[in-house]
């Protein structure tokens, strides 16, 4: 069966079977690779993506419930030459070890940043917490979101300037 | 000139009515005293009394979220406006540090402030009224060891006339009788000290027995189930909807641990329950769970016989190829949704809890609506603090109204032998739109309130 996916703002038609896991739809159909297989029972985080302004966990979302709705990966957020304000925090504070947690944890944060980019500690911690991380980087996670806001509230307000 | 007569006489009556009435509803005050020493009490007697404050939950309405242990200040609705929870550590301005013994005594048994104000009943005294002077000590003990906290609640939101304290004098005419708990002779010892604390410390029935218009319990409709902070409440009397029935040792397995095999995990305003009844003697717990169940009754043999095929079809999905499909019941999107978001845990291929009950045996499937699976679907089960727990994740972020809608209709036929729901529409609505807010709780008992991140903290030393 064919599903209509925005991925990334851009409409991508797969053919898959209305319960597969957007997980795999991503990885296996789209060669989107940045969201990770962890424990693929909503448990761990890795595979953590944005539906709309929500954070979610693809592994245990059918694409069925997607159609028509606007789904962002770790990949929409910035390109190699142009990282966008996360990825650029997470690479200024070297916030990752072996990095498997990494796309969604950003994924996750960039929900939360994208209501609010003057969150405090205790929110990011709050709102980080369905995401587990197995090297222990957390403290760098947590200073990689709070750069990340930093960036955010400069950027729009530079652009509110020009 | 009659008529005149007749108004002056009425006016008189009334008069004398209303100042019989004052009389009748006037409490005089207890002097204040020096906030006692904390060393002044016997360290054995604060021991006990943590366990009793435990079984009588008093952390769960007196704590708000994030601040001191005790230290008042939650919001409780009730259909007649915000009650706010009041300070209960021994600070001496703005706490009870000024509360003789005698004092917090009285409050218990009749629900009457140091100042001689009648409190409101969402202070349950109706039950706290059988706890013995004896308890009532080592809860004063208890409390008046805490740390102090400088905290005034917020004043409560209630409209003319139930800010009257004084009409409380008429409530409890009405509905209230006064303890000590008196046992019952031909009882067993355990079955009378279970229903000491199930009626009186724990007050199970304060959210387990629905109230009347006036918000005293129907005491003809007892433990018949209710709905509290929009969770569903379950009958826990011959009506409980639990597939397979509830015997004294499954819940004390369930109370002590917040789970059980044939039930799955407490949430929603029982999870702080059970993380409290965790703390305690199991003693204790066994004697409510031997009262409860006694309740409940004996089961019939349909009801048994019921419970064994839920556990059948439960066991045999458990076992079943992970290829294979599930019925199919007509309902498309309900069945993908299930097939694909919640069957890997929900299956029973894992143990509970750390598995998800498979649905066969789930109260909330067979309950008498679905409000329970649409707040553990749209929120999820946060994960304990500071201990493995059960979680789910949260799918608010995914589902509209017509999908969860189809997804919990599907539920309630494939895992239900009941009629289908009617009011589930309505219900997804109004709590997708914020319109039904609910609480969620950790399974430690502290508090995750949708969408910030609010807690309930918890209060043990």
């Amino acid at each position: 069966m064919a599903v209509t996916l925005t991925v990334n703002g851009t409409t991508r038609q797969v053919d898959a079977d209305p319960e597969t896991p957007l997980l795999y739809v991503l990885r296996d159909h789209l060669e989107l690779n940045g969201a990770k297989y962890g424990c693929g029972i909503g448990q761990c985080g890795a595979c953590t993506v944005m539906v709309g302004n929500e954070a979610v966990l693809s592994c245990v979302t059918p694409v069925l419930l997607l159609e028509g709705r606007s789904i962002t990966t770790v990949e929409g957020l910035g390109t190699l030459e142009k990282p966008g304000p996360l990825q650029q925090a997470f690479i200024e504070e070297q916030a990752a070890q072996c990095g498997y947690c990494i796309p969604g944890m950003m994924m996750r944060a960039q929900a939360l940043l994208q209501a609010d980019p003057a969150v405090d500690e205790a929110a990011i911690r709050a709102h980080l917490e369905p995401n587990l991380c197995r090297c222990g980087t957390h403290m760098r996670i947590i200073k990689a979101v709070m750069r990340a806001g930093e960036l955010m509230r400069q950027k729009s307000q530079s652009g509110g300037a020009s | 000139m009659r008529v005149l007569k007749i108004l002056a006489a009425f006016a008189i009556l009334l008069v004398l009515g209303a100042g019989i009435f004052v009389a009748y509803a006037w409490r005089s005050a207890i002097d204040p005293v020096d906030p006692p020493a904390q060393t002044s009490f016997d360290r054995a007697l604060v021991a006990r009394g943590a366990d009793l404050a435990a079984i009588g939950n008093c952390n769960v309405c007196h704590t708000a979220p994030g601040r001191e242990p005790f230290g008042g200040g939650l919001g409780i609705q009730t259909p007649f406006g915000t009650i706010y929870s009041t300070n209960i550590t021994p600070d001496p301005e703005t706490g009870i540090g000024r509360w003789s013994e005698a004092a917090f005594i009285r409050s218990m048994r009749e629900g009457v402030d140091r100042e001689g104000r009648h409190l409101y009943p969402a202070f349950p005294y109706d039950h706290y009224t059988l706890v013995s002077d004896e308890d009532n000590r080592a809860l004063y003990a208890f409390l008046m060891t805490r740390t102090a906290a400088s905290s005034t609640p917020p004043e409560n939101e209630l409209p003319f006339p139930f800010n009257l304290r004084m009409l409380l004098a008429g409530w409890k005419a009405l509905y209230f009788r006064e303890g000590p708990f008196q046992p019952d002779p031909i009882r067993s010892e355990e079955w009378n000290r279970g229903n000491y604390l199930t009626e009186g410390l724990s007050h199970c029935g304060a959210c387990h027995t629905p109230r009347n218009r006036l918000g005293a319990e129907k005491k003809d409709e007892y433990f018949a189930g209710a709905e509290v902070e929009n969770w569903t409440v379950y009958p826990i009397n011959g009506n409980s909807p639990a597939p397979v029935p509830w015997n004294a040792d499954s819940l004390t397995f369930y109370l002590r641990h917040g789970w059980h095999e044939h039930h799955g995990a407490s949430r929603g305003s029982m999870a702080p329950v059970t993380a409290n009844l965790g703390s305690i003697p199991e003693a204790d717990v066994k004697a409510i769970a031997v009262y409860v169940s006694d309740v409940m009754g004996r089961p019939s043999q349909e009801r048994i016989a019921r419970g064994e095929a839920a556990s059948a079809a439960a066991r045999k999905e458990s076992e079943a190829p992970l290829t294979v499909r599930a019925t199919s019941t007509g309902n498309r999107v309900g069945e993908a949704i299930f097939l694909s978001a919640c069957q890997g845990c929900h299956d029973g291929r894992r143990p509970v809890p750390f598995g998800g009950l498979n649905l066969h045996l789930s109260s909330a499937v067979n309950a008498s609506n679905a409000q329970n699976i649409i707040n553990v679907t749209l929120f999820g089960l946060p994960a304990a603090r500071g201990e493995p727990s059960a979680i789910m994740p949260a799918y608010r972020g995914v589902l509209n109204q017509d999908q969860l809608v189809s997804l919990l209709d599907y539920m309630r036929e494939r895992f239900s032998d009941q009629p289908a729901w009617t009011d589930t529409r309505e219900r997804v609505a109004a709590t997708m739109n914020g319109e039904r807010e609910v609480p969620i709780y950790r399974m430690d008992g502290t508090t995750q309130a949708p969408p910030e991140t609010s807690m309930r903290t918890t209060s043990w030393p």
